[in-house]
């Protein structure tokens, strides 16, 4: 696509009008404004795509046989670790790292921080896909994906904390989905659609708070049902839904910026000069935050096993692997992006995020899965658990790039607006 | 002053006083594992691959070996099990049998969010396949690690785990199939109430064959199930850690949260709105250029 974009004028496509002043169709904006055989042409040329196209090969059977033969196929179909890969990485990791929706909408459009503007739009895609590729991975996980709707409509158990999740995760994807909707419009060309929802923004803002603060926690909360089972490092009935939504803050916001660095290097072609040029200066703000979190996420960290007296825990091996994840995971990161921001290094914070992005998920498997039981063994997931765990997350790529390629995400639409 | 009382009445679920329960003397099982036949044929459960006479069972660990380090756990296949002990201070083996502890505040019912679970004034605490999703949330939540998943079966997998016989014995006030198959009378049915006095009856009279402690008492809140043994319990298979309440305390700190953010969180924000707008407001169009984060 860098090719077709550096020969022809028009390309990439972010007008409704061609050069010569005719509209484009809709298919022709699929095909990126590309004559079919060109759209092949770039997908066989890529080499990433025939990587896509290999673990789909061997991914997609295997979901197929979950679906058909059952979970017991796929897994190890451990009663002592009821929740294995899906949940550990898809739901507990995806969501906090899709924190940057809510983030970079209070940013913006709660305290008027225009200048967060040409990267709000990258945040909130990246928080719907994050939380709707959390669902599919719920829904691989589910033993009865066909109920999903049952903790809403059939029987409810409103005391439990899953039912939280459930709710927020459902209404809080439906207010991406119109949050992200305007540059979808503007797309197609139905402004009205867009105005509709600019109206209202702010509420659907702060919805996203509500729901953000309360299913990020909540999250956490689900493992307080386990106080005997997880490593009481790892566990703290009173702090641990602050803990996953503090650490959801600077998830979400080095999400954002590994995201953004990613668009810059691969899709160059696509991001406008507003974007591109003004991306360093948006790092070092959005590494400011993530560096105010961090440390809270520390302090409270602490707090929490002072609270729970078990310094004599930190002498142990677990304690060790404790401070380990949070000295790779949350210190190192948080001193580089403070010395990124210090010294105005762009790239310094890009390093950091992606050590922050890793930081993150560690902690949701620790969590999850490496001190679940810690008194017992240790779960080695099943090999068919992690290729399908790596083929929905290719497809979350897949869908991510499709997205990137069309929608005015990474550029501002020319067109009416 | 009356209302006072009624929000304690509230807070401190009192359970449901005539409940039944069921306790186990591990001195008295010999692990003849007639239980467990009882209860695979009265809960329709598959034939087992090896009999139930086959006592290389206990030679079987689950994977890893869970508590103490052996022995089997519940499964799809088998609601409940006896697994065999070596204690160094008693001369031949103890066996202790495990199932639901059907506790009073269960943490399977309270962490389940389509309520498929249900207390029932009886004492049992029974599931409905009808609603569950197949979260395994309950799973999670179970300090006994006593609820199990079909893993096996992709179009009606369902929460395998013993309900106390409820439907074909309890509801009519008869001792579950286990109980009845015991040929050594390990296990007492009755009411909860009752079985703690004969359990510490039983320890005062016999000092030296028990160890002062009636397990599932207090653990998790009180089980309806409780155990009678020899020696400390962690010996023989029980998790000595699990926490003297109801796991469901270990959530209210959250819970409790929840309707405060839900009311604060729009004014306070909102309030965020207008203090930081209120420049714009002031200079109209005039572009202040801020730095920074957050």
């Amino acid at each position: 696509m860098k090719l077709f974009a550096r020969e022809k004028q028009e390309l990439p496509i972010a007008d409704h009008f061609k050069a010569d002043g005719s509209r484009w169709s809709l298919k022709e904006k699929l095909l990126l404004g590309l004559s079919f055989d060109d759209y092949r042409q770039q997908l066989l040329r890529n080499p990433f795509n025939w990587l896509i196209l290999i673990v789909f090969a061997v991914g997609l059977p295997i979901i197929a046989q979950r679906f058909l033969f059952g979970l017991g196929s796929v897994t190890h179909a451990s009663n002592d670790y009821p929740w294995g890969l899906f949940l550990a990485f898809g739901l507990f990791g995806m969501v906090p790292l899709s924190a940057s929706g809510f983030m970079l909408g209070t940013t913006v459009e709660l305290f008027g921080r225009k200048d967060f503007h040409p990267i709000e739009r990258l945040a909130l895609l990246n928080g719907l896909l994050g939380y709707f590729f959390a669902v599919v991975y719920l829904q691989v996980d589910l033993g009865m994906p066909w109920r999903l709707p049952y903790p809403m409509f059939v029987s409810l158990g409103p005391a439990a904390v899953l039912f939280l999740v459930a709710w927020h995760v459902a209404t809080y994807l439906s207010v991406q989905v119109a949050e992200v909707l305007p540059s979808f419009f503007e797309w197609l060309g139905w402004l009205k659609g867009k105005r509709m929802i600019r109206s209202m923004v702010l509420g659907l803002t702060v919805a996203g708070i509500i729901l953000s603060t309360l299913h990020q926690g909540a999250l956490g909360a689900l493992f307080t049902y386990a106080p005997g089972k997880l490593h009481p490092l790892w566990m703290s009935a009173n702090f641990q839904w602050i803990h996953f939504l503090t650490s959801a803050v600077f998830g979400g916001l080095s999400m954002l910026i590994v995201v953004s660095t990613f668009s810059k290097w691969f899709l160059a072609w696509r991001c406008d000069h507003h974007f591109l040029e003004s991306l360093d200066k948006l790092t070092l703000g959005l590494a400011k935050g993530a560096t105010f979190a961090m440390i809270t996420y520390l302090g409270i960290k602490f707090i929490a096993i002072a609270h729970d007296k078990e310094w004599v825990y930190l002498f142990t091996g677990w304690g060790q692997y404790f401070l380990l994840e949070l000295t790779i995971g949350v210190f190192i990161p948080m001193m580089l992006f403070a010395f990124a921001v210090r010294n105005g290094n762009a790239r310094m914070a890009r390093v950091a995020a992606f050590i922050g992005v890793f930081g993150v998920l560690w902690n949701r498997i620790n969590t999850a899965l490496i001190s679940f039981n810690w008194h017992m063994y240790q779960e080695i997931p099943y090999w068919k658990e992690a290729v399908i765990t790596i083929t929905i997350f290719t497809l979350y790529l897949v869908t991510y790039r499709f997205i990137l390629y069309r929608l005015p995400i990474l550029y501002e639409w020319k067109g009416d607006k | 002053m009356l209302s006072l009382k009624t929000a304690k009445a509230a807070g401190d679920f009192d359970h449901y006083p005539d409940s039944m329960g069921v306790l186990v003397d591990v001195n008295r099982c010999v692990g003849c594992r007639s239980c467990e036949a009882a209860c695979n044929k009265e809960q329709g459960l598959p034939e087992p691959e090896k009999p139930f006479n086959d006592y290389s069972v206990f030679d079987e660990g689950h994977e890893g070996g869970g508590h103490g380090g052996v022995g089997r756990r519940t499964d799809e296949t088998r609601y409940t099990v006896v697994n065999k002990y070596e204690v160094p201070e008693i001369d031949h083996p103890l066996y202790r049998k495990s199932q639901c502890n059907h506790c009073l505040e269960p943490a399977c019912l309270t962490s389940c969010f389509v309520n498929a679970y249900t207390k029932t004034p009886e004492g049992a605490v029974i599931y409905n396949p009808d609603v569950c999703v197949g979260c395994r949330t309950c799973m999670i939540a179970c300090p006994f690690y006593v609820p199990a998943f079909k893993y096996s079966s992709a179009f009606s997998p369902r929460v395998m785990k013993c309900i106390f016989c409820y439907d074909t014995r309890l509801k009519e006030g008869r001792p579950p199939a286990c109980v009845e198959a015991c040929p050594q009378e390990a296990m007492t049915f009755g009411k909860r109430f009752d079985l703690l006095e004969i359990g510490r009856k039983r320890i005062r009279q016999h000092p030296d064959k028990y160890v002062n402690h009636i397990y599932g008492e207090k653990e998790a809140g009180g089980t309806a199930w409780m155990y009678l043994s020899p020696v400390e319990f962690g010996e023989v298979g029980f998790d000595v850690h699990v926490p003297h309440e109801p796991v469901i305390n270990f959530v209210r700190d959250f819970l409790s949260i929840v309707p405060m953010v839900l009311v604060i969180w729009p004014a306070l924000f909102a309030g965020f709105h207008l203090l930081a707008n209120r420049k714009d407001a002031q200079h109209n169009h005039d572009d202040i250029d801020r730095e920074g984060g957050e």
